[in-house]
């Protein structure tokens, strides 16, 4: 097996020829003859009823092949929500209809109205223009406290209320939390917002919908992360297309970060539309249409409380979230803020009795669902903003009270207050790592150095779990997931020995083509040139569910491994059969096989050829060929976890804050390719950050966006961030998947925000300022007002 | 409908466009060279960076009939003539600088301009340089190394005789 191309290795991504190149090819990059293209009409106002809609000057317009209205659609399908809650008092959640185009009324601003379909993209703008489009208007419901107000304007009016469910976790154990709180010698209190934010992966999302009537099938090509699950949702509940009829092809994707997880509207309708114009009908969506359309991320206000004895030790923890939906249910919204949350409220953490109440709400902005983290992200800022701040009230270390409340070593396998059973894990040398790597002991004297320059310095700790790998499909089924999640894989070996490998799973920046061909090299012995990995095409790969949760090396990648095993197994016996031996005698190492104990061999060209061309074959016990099929199902979520370190300066007379250092130490179990790893938690980092110093989605009480562009939400730019320290040297190995793996895609958003709020607040502690929390983003304006007593 | 002539990665193209048709709508839709990208509509994301007459430029915020007789590069145009990757497309390779790819081309582009500016820049002088790029994958740790690392080999390569 060559070293430089198998598990473990560094390897340079074979992707990045074509990309760096300009051949790459991302949805908006493929063309289709005869194709027109689509402008969505969308409502300028945050809530309103529809009184007048006239498309008939906009019809007669040059070029325009159609205008869709709701009317059109009358026949098909809303756009479903792929996860049913169940509320406090077993009552289902409230589910109201997502129409493609708005039906009377309109919920956000940004909600498609009309459809112009042209034969280019500026008749379809021009015609848009003269459609006469009245909205009278409503209140908006915008702030989720006043949602709940029984005066509230309603968002939904079939629902009667705003609240879409409330939700507790574990139901059965809120008395006894609460008990342990009112006894507790000490309890700790902090109300805080998980800001609400656009992932904006770079490539706007775009849909090409084509229609073929000689066999009556449809394709749509789409910025997807999970096209099987597209295939699903679009095909069976929205536009009642028979799955055998449509293809969904998620070329090359230009980021997601879960924003291209969902099910939207613009692909049923282009998928529509180019079967009744008989034209593939393209769409792209602008950056000003992303931030009123992609789903958005977090959005949570909370109060959390945390009691804890005279030694510093966690007795219970309580927890109280509204959490924002926005407009409509997106694919996995109700799950994020329940149980991709409410299962991760133990963190690292002994902590015995926990209870979590989430409350979601229906708002007049854009619907709310997974960006990078999801729920864990949310889950983590609350546990160690607390903490901190517990810390600092109890007069403990920040490193100390953590590590004292540690779940230990011996503990694993440790079950959870909230359901989860952690299997492996080493939060103590996680915490020696970053202590070592951020050089903690050497911080006191850059503190001084700091000061003597008029500047307040901040050292900041949390350490964080995640879940991942989601997860086993029995377990996601009965919390309410109405898909299996699974991963698939087949590896089909051609005759002259090279390997296509089919996964299910889908890479829009993660590598997957370099990192799962090192898998399959790794195991067969041969050279990682000779296998070729295609995703992203149902017509393709067997059913998958795609990438997000951090789950494609966990479980898309078992899935190859149980295929590349199958074919292995399968080798043997051909070998066996080629060289007259016993197949238990056959050993595989290095791309040969070999007669135990003799000099008998024959090469895996020798046996992949005799699969196909089956002269010398056992053909009665064995079929010919050498492809086999595998669907992975985890039996249980993995669970990556680290301790990070940020040291800021802060400048007291403008509370502008410099990112000095940041120091992340991860566990991720088995790594395949260390470089890819690395990458993956910078880019974690630095969106974490993000959240923490620079980005907002904002909204004004009438629910404009205010934040709709990159001339105002900040997006963090290469100078607002520090080169990282990162170590993957800590490895407790996943205890049940084959390769031992954890997953690192989300681990950076997750653990990087309180640890930059902590080490603010460190630094402005340290300067006298007595300030306990302060809402991110830490922009200047905040963190100057919260060193002036709040007057900003 | 105006004429416009461009040398593209040194080929004459010469097509009719409108008034409002953008370099990057010539070059994706009329050129069909869809390595340069489009990320945003407000100038930001510095996706769309392309060299006119050896400039660096937004190509989304430049009429394609403003630049008639220009000589245009863009990504397509970086490689070796043996269609190798160039130093700085390497580079990016070499020190894993781009994960989903779309900002990347940009991002060469950029990385160039500012080799030819600056060919020993201090990591502070690439950050600051790269202001008009976003890039949401990498975190740009991986960026700067990539262009650090380009900046090292361009300096110790033999200068060729002209």
């Amino acid at each position: 097996m060559p070293k430089d191309s198998g598990i473990g290795a560094p390897t340079k991504r074979r992707e990045d020829v074509r990309f760096l190149t300009g051949k790459g090819r991302y949805t908006d990059d493929l063309n289709r003859p005869g194709q027109a293209y689509v402008h969505f009409l969308r409502s300028d106002v945050a809530h309103g009823r529809i009184t007048k809609l006239d498309t008939s000057a906009a019809e007669g317009m040059p070029g325009v092949l159609k205008v869709f209205t709701a009317a059109d659609f009358a026949a098909v399908g809303g756009v479903p929500c792929g996860w049913l809650v169940t509320d406090r008092f077993g009552q289902p959640m409230k589910e109201p209809k997502h129409p493609v185009l708005a039906e009377g009324k309109v919920r956000h601003v940004g909600d498609p109205v009309a459809a112009v379909v042209a034969e280019t993209l500026a008749q379809a703008r021009d015609a848009a223009e003269a459609i006469e489009l009245d909205i009278e208007e409503l209140p908006a419901v915008v702030d989720m406290r006043l949602a709940l107000d029984t005066e509230s304007a309603l968002v939904h009016d079939d629902a009667g209320t705003n609240l879409c469910f409330d939700w507790g976790f574990i139901e059965d154990n809120a008395a006894a939390v609460d008990a342990a709180i009112k006894a507790a010698p000490h309890v700790v209190t902090l109300d805080l917002v998980n800001n609400r934010l656009v992932p904006n992966a770079m490539e706007p999302r775009a849909a090409l919908g084509e229609y073929d009537a000689a066999d009556d099938q449809h394709t749509l090509y789409t910025t997807s992360q999970n096209p099987h699950v597209i295939r699903l949702l679009m095909g069976a509940f929205v536009l009642g297309i028979p799955e055998q009829r449509l293809r969904v092809v998620a070329p090359d994707v230009g980021g997601g970060f879960g924003s291209k997880i969902y099910h939207y509207a613009e692909e049923a309708f282009v998928t529509f539309a180019a079967k009744a114009l008989g034209r593939p009908v393209k769409w792209t969506c602008t950056r000003s249409e992303a931030f009123i359309s992609d789903a958005h991320g977090r959005d949570h206000v909370t109060k959390i409380e945390l009691a804890l004895d005279n030694d510093g030790r966690f007795l219970a923890l309580r927890t109280d979230t509204l959490a924002n939906m926005g407009a409509y249910l997106s694919t996995f919204a109700p799950c994020i803020p329940t149980y991709l949350h409410g299962t991760l409220m133990a963190g690292n953490y002994a902590t015995p009795l926990i209870y979590v109440r989430v409350r979601a709400v229906f708002t007049n902005t854009v619907a709310v669902d997974a960006y990078r983290g999801a729920g864990r992200p949310e889950a983590t800022y609350q546990i160690e903003r607390v903490i901190d701040k517990a810390a600092r009230e109890l007069g403990i270390d920040p490193v100390e009270i953590r590590r004292r409340n540690f779940i230990k070593p011996d503990q694993f396998p440790y079950q959870t207050p909230v359901a989860v059973l952690y299997d492996t894990g080493n939060y103590h040398d996680l915490m020696d790592v970053m202590e070592r790597i951020s050089d903690r002991a050497g911080f006191p004297a850059r503190r001084k150095e700091s000061e003597a320059r008029g500047k307040l310095r901040g050292f900041g700790v949390a350490a964080y779990i995640e879940a991942c790998g989601i997860a086993p499909s029995s377990l996601v089924g009965a919390l309410g997931a109405r898909a299996g999640l699974y991963e698939s894989a087949t590896v089909r070996v051609n005759p002259t020995g090279g390997v296509s490998v089919f996964t299910g799973s889908h890479s829009h920046g993660q590598g997957h083509e370099t990192t799962f061909a090192q898998v399959v090299s790794d195991m067969l012995g041969i050279d990682a040139a000779q296998v070729d990995i295609v995703h992203g095409d149902t017509a393709r790969v067997p059913f998958g569910m795609g990438t997000y949760g951090s789950r494609s090396l966990a479980v898309g990648g078992s899935a190859i491994v149980k295929s590349v095993e199958k074919i292995v197994a399968k080798a043997k016996k051909i070998a066996a059969h080629l060289m007259e031996a016993s197949p238990t005698d056959i050993e595989f190492k290095d791309g040969r096989f070999s007669v135990a104990g003799t000099d008998k061999s024959v090469a895996w060209t020798d046996v992949t050829l005799a699969a196909y061309v089956p002269h010398k074959y056992p053909i009665e016990e064995l079929e010919p060929g050498l492809e086999e099929t595998s669907f992975y199902d985890p039996a249980n979520f993995t669970y990556p976890a680290g301790a990070y370190a940020c040291e800021v300066e802060v400048d007291p007379e403008t509370g502008k804050v410099d990112v000095l250092a940041f120091a992340a130490a991860d566990d991720f179990g088995n790594v395949v390719n260390p470089t890819i790893v690395e990458g993956q938690v910078h880019g974690g980092l630095a969106q974490g950050i993000g959240q923490a110093l620079l980005e907002a989605c904002a909204y004004d009480e009438t629910g404009q966006i205010r934040s709709g562009s990159y001339m105002d939400y900040a997006m963090p730019r290469a100078d607002d961030l520090p080169s990282y320290k990162v170590d993957n040297s800590c490895v407790t190995p996943c205890t049940h998947n084959p390769l031992g793996v954890k997953g690192c895609g989300e681990a950076g958003a997750i653990g990087s925000p309180p640890t930059f709020v902590n080490a603010v607040l460190d630094a402005l502690n340290s300067g006298g300022h007595e300030v306990a929390h302060i809402d991110m983003p830490l922009s200047p304006s905040r963190v100057w007002a919260a060193i002036n007593g709040g007057n900003a | 409908m105006p004429k416009v002539s461009l040398k593209v990665n040194g080929r004459a193209v010469s097509r009719d466009v409108e008034g409002r048709t953008l370099l990057v709508e010539l070059l994706r839709d009329g050129l069909g060279l869809t390595g340069t990208h489009v990320g945003c509509d407000t100038s930001q994301c510095g996706a769309c960076v392309v060299h006119v007459d050896g400039v660096a430029l937004k190509s989304c915020t430049v009429f394609a009939s403003d630049i008639d007789g220009a000589e245009v590069r863009t990504i397509e145009g970086m490689a070796n003539p043996d269609g190798s990757l160039g130093v700085i497309q390497a580079a990016f390779q070499d020190n894993h600088g781009l994960q989903c790819g779309f900002c990347t081309p940009g991002m060469v582009m950029s990385a160039a301009a500012l080799l030819t500016e600056n060919p020993n820049p201090s990591e502070a002088e690439i950050r600051a340089y790269l202001e008009g790029n976003i890039c949401r994958c990498t975190g740009y740790h991986n960026i700067v190394k990539s262009i650090q690392a380009a900046a090292a080999q361009m300096s110790a390569r033999p200068v060729a005789a002209e």
